[in-house]
């Protein structure tokens, strides 16, 4: 389980990085915590001729806001999420997100837009970013592009971002002091991933109201018509309408695996309703 | 020194039609046709009936598993070696595999092996007193069950160093075993070369748990290439290859049918076990030491009468079976323990009440059961009252079945028997080419009065470099500082089959006593002329040799016998202050350790998960040399068996392909998904064994999977639900809750 040969350089600036991706020839790719992308070389799936380390680039390291969104950047790892190192604006969201990432070991070097950019259905941020509405942003040689989070992922392990492209950062909706959230995910063991992921987010400030079933074969399923009913009637009625949601939404799925996401959509909704009531 | 990468065969079956060096690395590729005039691993066997493999260090036209060494490449790194692995051409006509037992035995098969009749490797019968219990017990109960495919992950994987030591004239083998000794002796047979000219020396090894008990390909292959170019070649196991190729184990099937009286008396019991043993032999434990020890230790810690079991070893394209902690002791005590269970279900008792009402009793001690197996000493009902205190049974029962959140709480108990450090007879009735007989230790006492203590088992963790001081202190009274032990190195250890079988404490330990007893009276010997008393006075006291109030140290005997023998008499016995001791107990059926565990479990109807509320074990090893490395060992053992019960399984496809070949598939329990195992000790020492001590090693492997799935039927009662399979995962959880559910709407 050693890796083929390859290349690696350090770019000092995103142009530098982006121009070393550009080169057709050179099979480069995109290399910042390497904690999928790792194993994925040692086991010899992932051949590329060159990896262009990101880590060491300013730009990819910010965090901003105003008042309506904000902003942090890709190469920010779950570590300093988790530790409050990069400021946060969602009400203790991502930090409580980052904490359940694996083990502390992969959380020091994992990073947010690696995690995302690697595409896996079942990891945390996917989910995350699509639930509270998020946009992916991206930068090429040509300029900059900017995507829902919700519609990221093209299918497992591939998404929108091209080979001559960086996941550059991640921009937010800023929640109010009145956000509530929940999230749940069902794990045999603690570090595993999820095999089902829950999320709900309200606040109402902000007109706010949405319910995520994640960790699913492809792209997170929004559950529009429960996330409408919270915002009616609140979380114990949403409750009710996940089942059909679901079921309807993943007739495909196998049953066993629908019931795990019905459980977890349940259980991040039963967290706003534990918050409502205390 | 080089690197040894292997290529591995990707299909399960196949005929090598054709296989290709890469151009101009000729010199850095081998074939199974290379290694002229090196033999097959040949496990033979005088068990009648038991079919032979050859398994060859390289394959040779044929491949039988995913992960068989279809080449050997070399290079100055292993990232070098594996590019070349890359580049050789192999093409491969495949074959229909056999991927299960039903397959392996369907009738008309193709076996797996040239010139088989059948694709068995063996098949047991065992028959007594069965047709009487049949026609008059009035409670009988079925089950068919069955127990995942396991990988052992020690630690620390396999890995092989092999040199030409020119000065000695010397192959030396630094591999990760347990059993150097027995290495050598593979090795010679293999490679055809006398054992003189071999030298296995193993140094820590990071753990074992049977996986490095037997003689694997790569040994043969890595150790073939220094001997024939006299250069140093290394080859370090990668979690992959142990996943894939490696140490598999604890795959069996069940189908039982128990008989009992009303009140749950266990009356009689059939079995049909069938062992999913993968494509080849190991050496030297063979394929059919899990069947055996499944059929001959079913039976359990209770008074059986009558018992029918037939097993059969099924040829399987999968990797070979190898011989993990415990040894189809986890299966059958899965299998026993769920049959109480059921039994209790039918006659409306407790389960711990039935458990008790068939434990073999102290006052019956010894008791030779049914497949006369020597239960040599204890108390096993005793263990059980124990546990069920421990756990708080009346507790849990009086309080409501469900907890604030929900969760369904159940709890189960497991007995169970553990056969330890059984010797020449059983294992020669196991029909093994290498049968272990006396195990011999060598101690000498240093010209400064320090203590050596050599022996030729082997270390894996279980703390024996202490627990040997400790027994030689025994017999010296040298301080433990100034005991220094050597294990594991044919050069310089006197011979051991090694460490498996939970034997080293009783066999090793045994001839350490002995060894260190012969040293202590020529100790004495020299100290009663040096102290001018008689010998009968002599004491070990404080760390020093007294007659009566007069004393010399251990330094003073041991200057007077190396470098001032004019100072000692003539007539001075000629052995000196060393000494070789051979030791096996007085019975060769081994001295059986046993242990209660009790579980208590919540079980999330919704998810499938289980979390572990409490976890309690009481034990007796006998004499307990150091309790914390028993506890130690248990605990290890026991969070071994929650991976069993809970977590591991290695999945192949139709296509014999497997399913988990990385830690993110294959998953181990960590731990947060441990309990704190809560443990208690009795101490009956064995009448038949020096110092009363019996084995422990694999003993806290054996029962969690029973016990834990026991309290997950028992939590599950509610729901009528009940798991026969292990791991009990969430969605074999959630699949039974279902089908229950649906045999109830079906009903209604």
């Amino acid at each position: 389980m050693k890796p083929a040969p390859f290349d690696y350089v350090r770019p000092r600036d995103l142009q530098e990085a982006l121009a070393l991706l550009a080169d057709e020839n050179a099979n480069a790719k995109v290399f910042a915590g390497g904690q999928s992308l790792g194993p994925m070389l040692n086991l010899r799936l992932a051949r590329p001729s060159k990896l262009v380390d990101i880590r060491h680039i300013p730009d990819l390291r910010v965090v901003r806001a105003d008042s309506r969104s904000w902003w942090i950047g890709a190469t920010f790892t779950h570590a300093e999420i988790e530790d409050g190192v990069a400021d946060d604006f969602s009400c203790g969201l991502l930090p409580f997100v980052a904490r359940g990432i694996a083990y502390r070991a992969v959380r020091n070097r994992g990073t947010v837009g690696g995690s995302l950019a690697h595409a896996d259905p079942a990891a945390d941020w996917l989910s995350t970013m699509a639930a509270v509405g998020a946009t992916i942003v991206l930068r090429g040689q040509a300029g900059e592009r900017r995507v829902p989070a919700q519609q990221f992922l093209l299918g497992a392990f591939t998404s929108e971002v091209g080979s001559a492209e960086i996941l550059t950062a991640i921009e937010l909706p800023r929640l109010s002091a009145m956000a509530r959230w929940g999230y749940y995910k069902v794990c045999r063991k603690t570090g595993e991933f999820a095999k089902a992921i829950g999320v709900t987010i309200q606040d109402p400030q902000i007109g706010l109201f949405r319910i995520l079933a994640g960790s699913t074969e492809g792209r997170p399923l929004m559950l529009a018509r429960s996330a409408e009913i919270l915002a009616n009637r609140g979380p114990d009625r949403a409750a009710r309408e996940v089942r059909d949601e679901i079921d309807a939404a993943l007739s495909h799925v196998e049953p066993g695996r629908r019931q795990q996401l019905v459980v977890a959509v349940r259980r991040s909704l039963q967290k706003i309703s534990l918050l409502e009531a205390a | 020194m080089r690197d040894v990468a292997f290529l591995r065969s990707p299909v399960a079956h196949a005929t090598i039609r054709e296989r290709k060096k890469p151009a101009g690395l000729e010199d850095s590729v081998f074939f199974n046709e290379d290694m002229t005039g090196v033999l097959p691993i040949t496990t033979r066997s005088s068990i009648p009936g038991y079919k032979v493999s050859d398994y060859p260090a390289i394959a040779a036209d044929r491949v039988r598993f995913v992960g068989e060494i279809v080449a050997m490449c070399v290079a100055a790194n292993r990232a070098r070696a594996e590019d070349i692995c890359d580049i050789v051409e192999v093409q491969y006509q495949e074959l229909d595999p056999i991927v299960n037992c039903a397959a392996g035995r369907a009738p008309g098969v193709a076996p797996l092996h040239e010139g088989w009749a059948d694709n068995l490797f063996l098949r047991t019968s065992f028959d007594q007193n069965m047709d009487e219990v049949i026609a008059k017990a009035t409670v009988a109960v079925e089950l068919e069950l069955s127990t995942s495919r396991q990988v052992m992950h020690p630690m620390e994987g396999k890995g092989v160093l092999a040199w030409w030591d020119y000065r000695a004239g010397q192959l030396v083998v630094h591999s990760s075993t347990q059993v150097p000794h027995m290495i050598r002796i593979g090795l010679a047979e293999c490679l055809g070369i006398p054992q003189a000219i071999i030298r296995v020396a193993a140094p820590d090894v990071g753990g074992g748990f049977g996986y490095k008990c037997m003689l694997t390909p790569e040994e043969v292959a890595v150790a073939w290439l220094a001997y024939t170019k006299q250069s140093a070649f290394r080859w370090i196991e990668d979690r992959r290859e142990h996943l894939t190729a490696g140490a598999n184990a604890r795959q069996h099937e069940y189908k039982l049918k128990a008989y009992a009286d009303e009140r749950g008396k266990l009356l009689g019991l059939e079995a049909d076990v069938a062992v999913d043993c993968g494509a080849y032999s190991v050496w030297p434990f063979s394929a059919c030491l899990e069947a055996a020890q499944a059929g001959g230790n079913l039976p359990g810690p209770y008074d059986l009468q009558a018992y029918r079991c037939r097993t059969v070893s099924v040829a399987t394209n999968k990797p070979p079976f190898a011989p993990y902690r415990g040894v189809a002791r986890p299966g059958v005590c899965f299998a026993i323990e769920l049959t109480i269970d059921a039994i209790a279900k039918a006659v409306g008792r407790e389960a711990w009440e039935v458990r008790l009402e068939n434990l073999v009793v102290a006052s019956a001690m010894p008791y030779t059961n049914v497949t006369k197996k020597f239960y040599d000493s204890g108390d096993y009902p005793a263990s059980l009252l124990e546990v069920k205190r421990m756990i708080d049974f009346d507790r849990i029962r009086r309080e409501p079945r469900r907890d604030a959140r929900g969760r369904y709480l159940g709890v189960g108990f497991a007995t169970y028997t553990e056969q330890s450090a059984h010797g020449t007879k059983v294992f020669a009735q196991w029909g093994l080419p290498l049968v272990p007989g006396f195990d011999q230790a060598h101690v000498k006492l240093t010209p400064d009065g320090a203590l050596e203590v050599k022996a030729g088992i082997h270390t894996i963790g279980q703390g024996l470099e202490t627990t040997l001081a400790q027994i030689a202190h025994e017999q010296t009274r040298i301080p433990l500082k100034d005991i220094r032990v050597t294990l594991g190195d044919t050069a310089n250890t006197p011979f051991s089959t090694g460490a498996y079988a939970s034997r080293g404490m009783v066999m090793s330990g045994g001839a350490v006593s002995v060894a260190a007893e012969i040293v202590a009276g020529r100790i004495k010997a020299i100290a009663a002329h040096l102290l001018q008393a008689r010998r009968d006075a002599i004491r070990f006291r404080d760390g020093r040799i007294f007659a009566g109030e007069a004393s010399v140290s251990y330094e003073d005997v041991g200057r007077a016998w190396y470098m001032r023998p004019d100072q000692l008499p003539d007539e001075v016995d000629r052995g000196g202050l060393e000494a070789t001791g051979a030791y096996k107990p007085q019975i060769d059926t081994g001295v059986f350790s046993y242990a209660s565990h009790a579980a208590y479990v919540a079980v999330d109807s919704e998810t499938g998960l289980v979390e572990i509320l409490d976890y309690v074990i009481c034990e007796d090893c006998g004499t307990l040399v150091n309790p914390m490395i028993v506890d130690g060992q248990t605990i290890g053992g026991a969070a071994q068996g929650v991976g069993t019960a809970l977590f591991e399984e290695s999945p192949y496809d139709e296509n014999g392909q497997p399913l988990a070949s990385t830690l993110i598939d294959y998953l181990l329990p960590g731990p947060t998904e441990l309990p704190r195992f809560r443990i208690t000790h009795m101490e009956t020492p064995s009448p038949y064994s020096v110092h009363g001590i019996k084995g422990v090693g694999e003993g806290g492997a054996i029962a969690p999977s029973a016990a834990l799935v026991n309290a997950i039927n028992d939590a599950l009662t509610p729901l009528n639900a009940t798991i026969r399979q292990i791991p009990a995962s969430p969605e074999r959880i959630l699949a039974a809750i279902a089908a229950a559910r649906s045999a109830l709407d079906n009903a209604a």
